[in-house]
């Protein structure tokens, strides 16, 4: 009895190996459509990770990771004495969190409003100029927030010094103090245009006989944004939320990074800029390397809760 | 349909009563965008005055909308009398139609494949991919892979490692999968390959989602400038325009406080000068004009697919 389950058992797993065989024989064709291209991210995306091996090493790219001598986690303790390090994640989380916030709220003023215009053309024109910063390179965008915000020349110095608000131009970008709201305002300019596209798609799918028994029930616009539009669109504002929480240590490298000079640097310090400044730069790499994880794991920390709390929220999470 | 029907009616019905309320509101709403616009296009519009108007006239300011005193010299000097920047024009052209043809070719291939629900290795392949769009290995072992991969001074540093994006792969995938399998039944009764099925059936169908993703992946390769910095920073043959505009942006940048461009341009002499300021605003303006022709055209495609991917969650 024994030795007959044995062999069934047998049979069965040579079947079903068989069966896969089969399958990728005749699915050769779309295999060979995506394996290449499956190595590329195997080599691109995942052979980085076995790199972390340098946060544990004192490490000479000589020697490469073979060679190198262990540390332990002499490299993350260090992290945690460099008074740099602490400002650097004070930094990405008080840019991260201003950044957040602004783009949300804008995004979703934006939207209410276009979803209010009537006229089709005024809607369209509207759309269309105010997606256009979110092609521009960050090189360009920074380019032009830097005419802007110039000392001498400046359009936003000359108007806050005609209407009275400050008596002398403000180098904006020369003191530290200014560095989160230029980062926050220039995110906006940039984004919010693509970011409220998100919104004004939810509000499209809204059951117009709702605005119709609103209005039957004598609720003018200003309440029926509030008590329909608004509501009706929670499920993606509490989406996006989680989403861009989840992307909390993430700051975006290139635009504070180009921001970012030696006068401003006490708030333009991020993780990402530290790693590349500090690290990269003057040769610190498993010190870097070790910086990143720390980043990396807090993310996808992060993430995972996110994660958890909108699957408790909705019963589908993000992935 | 019936929906915009009802719409339209609504509206109707709210212009009939037209209130005290919806008139502020209505007001409110008009000016809040119209001033998004102005501050929108005006630094674009400022950009170009600029880039027209004579250097050493700029440094003086008090430049808006027009130039004060046009010239082309600006121009002239980048496409003309640089070879370095006519150098990385040519870099930053040949990055974009390569990596938009090979990024776009291997985004198909992939979305394709992952498209169909009978492949075998769909749920091993989907998460490997996924992941990748939340979790990076780093700056600095991605830069010694490139090192050890000897991609380090080549022009493919700039095409082969953002060649499969998992953000476009998934944005093609869920167009693909919306194509009803009626399209491609008659053909695999014939016979036909997978790869003919993919490029004479689901390749025509998917134009929209082609173009856009098409839009993303150049407009990623135009911009992209770090990847130059860390990678070929040392090689002005590989450099790219985004580059060469960022070295003077921190140039510039780097004296923030004082007024850099009027001191530098002192020292010139005055005749036929050029100032950092004058070629940056060019510069600028020669790098935003491609994207400024290009988007308009595509945006109700990049619209549909964002909305599609929103409804998707």
């Amino acid at each position: 009895m024994a030795v007959l389950n044995e062999k069934m058992i047998e049979n069965t797993s040579l079947n079903r190996k068989d069966i896969l065989w089969m399958k990728i024989i005749k699915q050769r064709q779309l295999l060979v459509l995506c394996v290449p291209f499956m190595i590329f991210v195997l080599i691109f995306n995942y052979f980085p990770i076995w790199g972390w091996i340098m946060a544990f090493q004192k490490f000479v790219p000589g020697k490469g990771i073979f060679g190198s001598e262990f540390v332990g986690l002499a490299n993350f303790k260090e992290a945690f004495t460099d008074a740099n390090f602490i400002n650097a994640i004070r930094n990405t989380l008080l840019t991260s969190v201003l950044k957040i916030s602004t783009s949300f709220v804008s995004a979703i003023l934006l939207a209410l409003m276009l979803n209010e215009v009537r006229a089709r053309l005024f809607k369209r024109i509207v759309q269309t100029i105010s997606y256009l910063p979110y092609f521009i390179s960050w090189v360009v965008a920074v380019s032009i927030v830097y005419m802007a915000l110039s000392p001498s020349s400046g359009i936003v110095n000359e108007m806050l010094v005609a209407m009275g608000i400050i008596k002398s131009p403000i180098a904006f970008l020369g003191e530290g103090k200014y560095f989160y709201g230029v980062v926050a305002f220039s995110n906006v300019w940039k984004n919010v245009g693509w970011n409220a596209i998100i919104y004004l798609a939810a509000m499209t799918g809204i059951d117009p006989e709702i605005y119709e028994s609103a209005i039957m029930d004598g609720a003018g616009r200003i309440r029926r944004i509030l008590s329909v539009t608004l509501p009706s669109i929670m499920p993606t504002i509490k989406l996006m939320l989680i989403l861009n929480l989840g992307n909390l240590m993430n700051v975006g490298f290139e635009q504070v990074y180009l921001l970012s000079n030696p006068s401003n640097i006490d708030a333009s310090r991020t993780i990402d800029v530290y790693i590349y400044t500090y690290a990269l730069r003057s040769g610190r790499l498993s010190y870097g390397t070790a910086i990143g994880i720390f980043n990396s794991t807090v993310a996808i920390t992060l993430i995972n809760i996110c994660n958890y709390i909108s699957k408790k929220i909705d019963g589908y999470g993000i992935f | 349909m019936e929906k915009k029907r009802s719409h339209d009616m609504l509206s109707k019905i709210g212009y009939r009563r037209m209130t005290a309320e919806d008139l502020f509101l209505d007001l409110f709403i008009y000016i809040s965008l119209l001033s998004l616009c102005v501050i929108t296009l005006y630094p674009f519009i400022n950009t170009i005055a600029y880039s027209f108007n004579d250097a050493i006239d700029s440094v003086s300011g008090g430049i808006y909308l027009w130039p004060r005193e046009f010239t082309l010299r600006n121009y002239e000097k980048i496409l003309v009398g640089n070879k370095a920047i006519s150098q990385a024009l040519f870099i930053s052209i040949s990055r974009t139609i390569t990596g938009g043809v090979l990024g776009v070719f291997a985004t198909l291939c992939v979305a394709y494949v992952l498209s169909r629900r009978d492949f075998v290795f769909r749920k091993v392949f989907t998460p490997f991919l996924v992941f990748t769009m939340y979790f990076s290995g780093g700056l600095i072992p991605t830069f010694i892979l490139m090192r050890d991969l000897h991609l380090i001074n080549t022009f493919w540093v700039y095409i082969l490692p953002t060649m499969v994006g998992a953000y476009n792969i998934m944005f093609m995938r869920s167009y693909i999968e919306g194509i009803p399998d009626s399209f491609t039944e008659a053909a695999k009764i014939d016979g036909a390959s997978e790869y003919r099925i993919l490029f004479t059936i689901i390749f025509p169908l998917s134009l929209p989602v082609v173009a856009t993703i098409t839009l993303f992946v150049a407009v990623h390769q135009w911009n992209a400038w770090f990847d130059t910095m860390i990678y070929n920073g040392m090689n002005p043959k590989l450099s790219t325009l985004q580059y060469e505009l960022q070295k003077l942006l921190t140039s510039a940048l780097s004296i923030a406080a004082t007024d850099t461009d009027a001191t530098l341009a002192s020292g010139d002499s005055q005749k036929a000068a050029v100032t950092p300021m004058s070629i940056r605003t060019a510069m600028t303006v020669i790098s935003v004009t491609p994207i400024l022709f290009v988007y308009p055209f595509l945006q109700k495609y990049f619209i549909k697919g964002l909305t599609l991917g929103g409804v998707k969650g």
